[in-house]
């Protein structure tokens, strides 16, 4: 074994630092040492490091969880089946050293130990789990072999009779190929016949034994050239009889599933549909359906093959022969199929000519192996899961992202060690809902949401994305976790954990709240745009339509003068002042914005007494000066008692209040909405600025 | 100081751990890493606060590492002590116990200190 790359790795779990620190002296030179200071810690290391892990050095005292809860944590989950346990220990007591080997130790040390004994124990101890391992490879590998053995046996058997036979040795080949081609198709077809694939197999191989009872049929009747005379052919057809008599009496192997199909196919491949083939003058499905199709192929195969007596027959011929009914009555569905199958038939037997036998055998072992799947899967499993895991451990240092996977049984968060030390967590942690240092970095709420979003996924979309703050390092950042929760094969499916990954998306969080911003906000004055008001207002009006809305719509008057007389400067100035009085006029679910040049919107829930909640609002923003500036402010308001309930409705009937207010005499003050008054005509107040210009030009005039 | 008279001060058995960890090397390192080990500590921490399955776990694992290290004196008082507080015992005798530990584990923490100074040195 090559020292460098395989060396094994020890798990020593020992609550004394200075005990783990003398293990890990002692054998630190040929073992790659892992280290665990209480039980808990150990089964993390045994889950993360899986059957990576050799050998486990264990303690019996330690704090959190002792050797013996680590032990029952490993027959739970069975790892104790493969994972070979030495038990160190001061207690000397026979009823702990007992209990201990119940649990499943492969030994027990006592303290004080002797260096060369630890030694040897642990290298004893590693050899023989690895003899094991090995020595069931091994079994595997020889049944394998046995299986191929025998298909050689068979395959040299069935030659002897073809070449007592004269035959041309290909006959046992196709009629193996054809067998397996037609019962394939046949379980294409119907279900009427109970044969798995693994039937299939069995059978075709039974197949080359067809003709064995041959063996006792005397040469010159075998090779007669001419016509049989009756007493001959009676001789003859005993061969089927014979054949299964010689496998009946085989003195062992009668429950193999290869001589009960090989007696079947020799006993009645003579057999025909009709009942009128021999020895036993069967009929229909009275006739194993083995022996029916090697009937077939039989009978095909000498029909397409040069014979002393004839050329050979082309397939179409040959189908044609069997369909009439020349070479006796068959299953109208083996027929189908092998009507439907030429193609495939001429491929295959084309093939198998020409494929030499190290290919077939290539075959062959492929089928064997799926065969003894079972046999193989532990050793092939745990070699591509550790594959697999080795893959996953390369791919996950080399991002700089944190990763992790969570068990619920036993409760614990495997961190990547880019992530580990990210978050300054352990790469192993258990418990992570009661661990203060997880909880610092995503509080329990979120935790508890994530939980939720992922249980409520399905096996079939397992998949959660969820947005949170992580505390890093004492700061707060935009995370987005994305993770796959996984579901047991059970049914129903049990949720079992989950993998995922944290990636920080604080900076494109804060682009996107700051282009969201500007996009909702009004540069000058800070205040919302109309269009983000409105979007807001919708929300509360569908959120709450019973509640008491009011809309206003104000409008400051005289302020074309104050552009003009003091310049577009002072204009702005002056209504980031009034946008100011507004911000401060409003409680903190109403919204304020501005509707575009001088106009501005108020928004606000009330409980029964408009009145008193508007003049509120006005009396704040209205009056006094800026500089110079009079501040005076008109107002339509809408409430949606008088207006209705969509935002289109306030919107307009604000506006036509406040079209009233500007067009009278005497401006700086409001107007209420109210139905009876309603103004027909579509009167707008807002924005047609050349107008309001020349109202107030002539107001200022007077 | 040698290592075998650090031994003979601490009242250790020297043949007896060179005969199982076999190597000067190895027993010299865990003889100056014995005060690093924080068992002692935990073990006062606890018997002050009455927390005797705690303080029974310390007293185990400085048995455990005694027992190792072949320091006889204190393996001997923390063996005793490590039984009374088995049973959960915390009365005069197991006090009178914990005494002898702190005499000998102060009698063996000197020694080391010595040994290390001139090993140092």
């Amino acid at each position: 074994m090559d020292n460098i790359t395989c060396r094994q790795k020890i798990l020593i779990v020992d609550d004394s630092e200075m005990n783990r620190a003398i293990l890990a002296d002692m054998l630190g030179g040929e073992f790659d040492i892992v280290e665990a200071e209480n039980g808990v810690e150990g089964v993390a290391m045994l889950q993360k490091h899986g059957p990576e892990i050799s050998l486990v050095l264990l303690d019996i005292v330690m704090p959190v969880m002792d050797g013996f809860g680590v032990l029952t944590q490993m027959n739970k989950y069975h790892w104790i089946e493969d994972m070979p346990v030495i038990m160190i220990s001061a207690e000397r007591g026979s009823s702990h050293i007992e209990r201990a080997f119940e649990l499943g130790i492969t030994d027990f040390i006592s303290r004080p130990f002797d260096a060369l004994i630890v030694h040897r124990r642990v290298v004893n101890t590693i050899l023989l789990y690895a003899k094991q391992k090995r020595l069931t490879a091994m079994v595997a590998e020889q049944i394998f072999e046995k299986e191929q053995r025998s298909s050689l046996m068979i395959d040299i058997l069935s030659h002897c009779v073809e070449f007592r036979n004269g035959e041309s040795g290909m006959h046992v080949r196709n009629v193996h190929i054809l067998t397996e081609t037609l019962l394939n198709a046949l379980l294409r077809k119907t279900d009427r016949y109970h044969i798995s694939q693994a039937d299939i197999s069995v059978i075709s191989m039974a197949s080359a034994l067809h003709d064995i009872g041959k063996i006792a049929i005397p040469e010159e009747i075998l090779n007669k050239p001419g016509k049989f005379t009756p007493e001959e052919f009676a001789i003859m057809k005993t061969h089927s009889m014979v054949g299964a008599e010689m496998l009946e009496n085989l003195p062992s192997y009668q429950n193999e599933p290869l001589v009960r199909f090989a007696y079947q196919i020799c006993r009645w491949h003579h057999e025909r549909w009709d009942g009128g083939g021999y020895p036993d003058g069967l009929k229909g499905d009275e006739i194993p359906i083995s022996a029916q199709v090697v009937a077939m192929a039989d009978v095909y195969d000498a029909l397409t093959s040069e014979r002393v007596y004839k050329p050979p027959f082309s397939h179409e011929r040959a189908v044609a022969m069997i369909v009439g009914g020349e070479c006796g009555q068959f299953n109208p569905q083996v027929m189908e199929c092998m009507q439907e199958c030429a193609d495939e038939i001429r491929q295959e037997l084309a093939a198998g000519r020409e494929q030499n036998h190290g290919q077939r055998d290539i075959q062959s072992v492929v089928r064997e192996l799926h065969k003894h799947k079972e046999l193989a899967a532990s050793e092939r499993t745990l070699e591509l899961l550790e594959h697999e895991r080795m893959k996953y451990s390369f791919f996950a240092a080399l991002t700089k992202e944190i990763q992790f996977e969570y068990t619920i049984n036993p409760p614990a968060l495997v961190l990547n060690t880019w992530g580990s030390e990210k978050l300054e967590l352990p790469e192993a942690l258990l418990d992570p809902y009661q661990s203060a240092e997880a909880l610092a970095i995503i509080n329990a709420d979120e935790q508890a949401r994530l939980a939720d979003a992922l249980h409520s996924t399905t096996p079939g979309s397992p998949v959660v994305q969820y947005d949170c703050k992580l505390n890093i390092k004492g700061e707060e950042r935009w995370h987005r976790i994305v993770a796959r929760a996984s579901w047991s094969s059970e049914e129903p499916p049990r949720y079992t954990g989950c993998i995922g990954k944290a990636m920080d998306i604080h900076n494109s969080r804060l682009q996107m709240e700051n282009l969201e911003r500007q996009a909702s906000h009004d540069s000058l004055t800070g205040l919302v745009n109309r269009d983000y008001a409105k979007k807001r207002i919708i929300e509360r009006l569908e959120d709450r339509p019973a509640g008491h809305y009011a809309l206003a719509i104000l409008d400051l008057d005289y302020f074309k003068s104050a552009n003009d007389t003091y310049g577009h400067m002072f204009g702005d100035e002056v209504l980031k002042f009034l946008a100011e009085r507004m911000r401060h006029s409003i409680r903190g679910g109403d919204i304020a914005a501005r509707v575009g040049g001088d106009e501005f919107l108020i928004f606000l829930e009330y409980k029964d007494d408009l009145e008193s909640a508007i003049e509120g609002v006005y009396s704040r923003v209205n009056g006094g000066v800026y500089k110079d500036f009079t501040i005076s402010v008109s107002m339509g308001v809408a409430s949606n008692s008088e207006a209705g309930g969509d935002y289109d409705s306030l919107f307009r009937c604000a506006d036509q209040a406040l079209y009233v207010v500007k067009h009278s005499e005497n401006k700086g003050r409001y107007n209420y909405y109210h139905k009876e008054n309603a103004i027909d005509t579509v009167t707008s107040a807002i924005s047609p600025i050349d107008e309001e210009e020349n109202t107030e030009g002539k107001e200022e005039s007077k | 100081m040698t290592l075998k008279e650090c031994y003979a001060a601490l009242n250790g058995d020297y043949e007896e751990v060179m005969g199982r960890l076999r190597s000067e090397r190895l027993v010299q390192k865990f003889v100056l890493k014995f005060l690093e080990d924080g068992s002692f500590e935990l073990l006062c921490r606890s018997m002050e606060a009455g927390d005797l399955s705690e303080a029974f776990r310390a007293a185990h694992t400085i048995k455990g590492v005694c027992a190792n290290m072949a320091f006889s004196a204190l393996l001997d008082s923390s063996s005793q002590l490590t039984e009374r507080l088995r049973g959960g015992d915390g009365g005069a005798q197991t006090q009178e116990l914990f005494e002898r530990v702190k005499a000998d584990y102060a009698r063996t923490a000197q020694a080391i200190q010595a040994f290390r100074e001139e090993a140092g040195g």
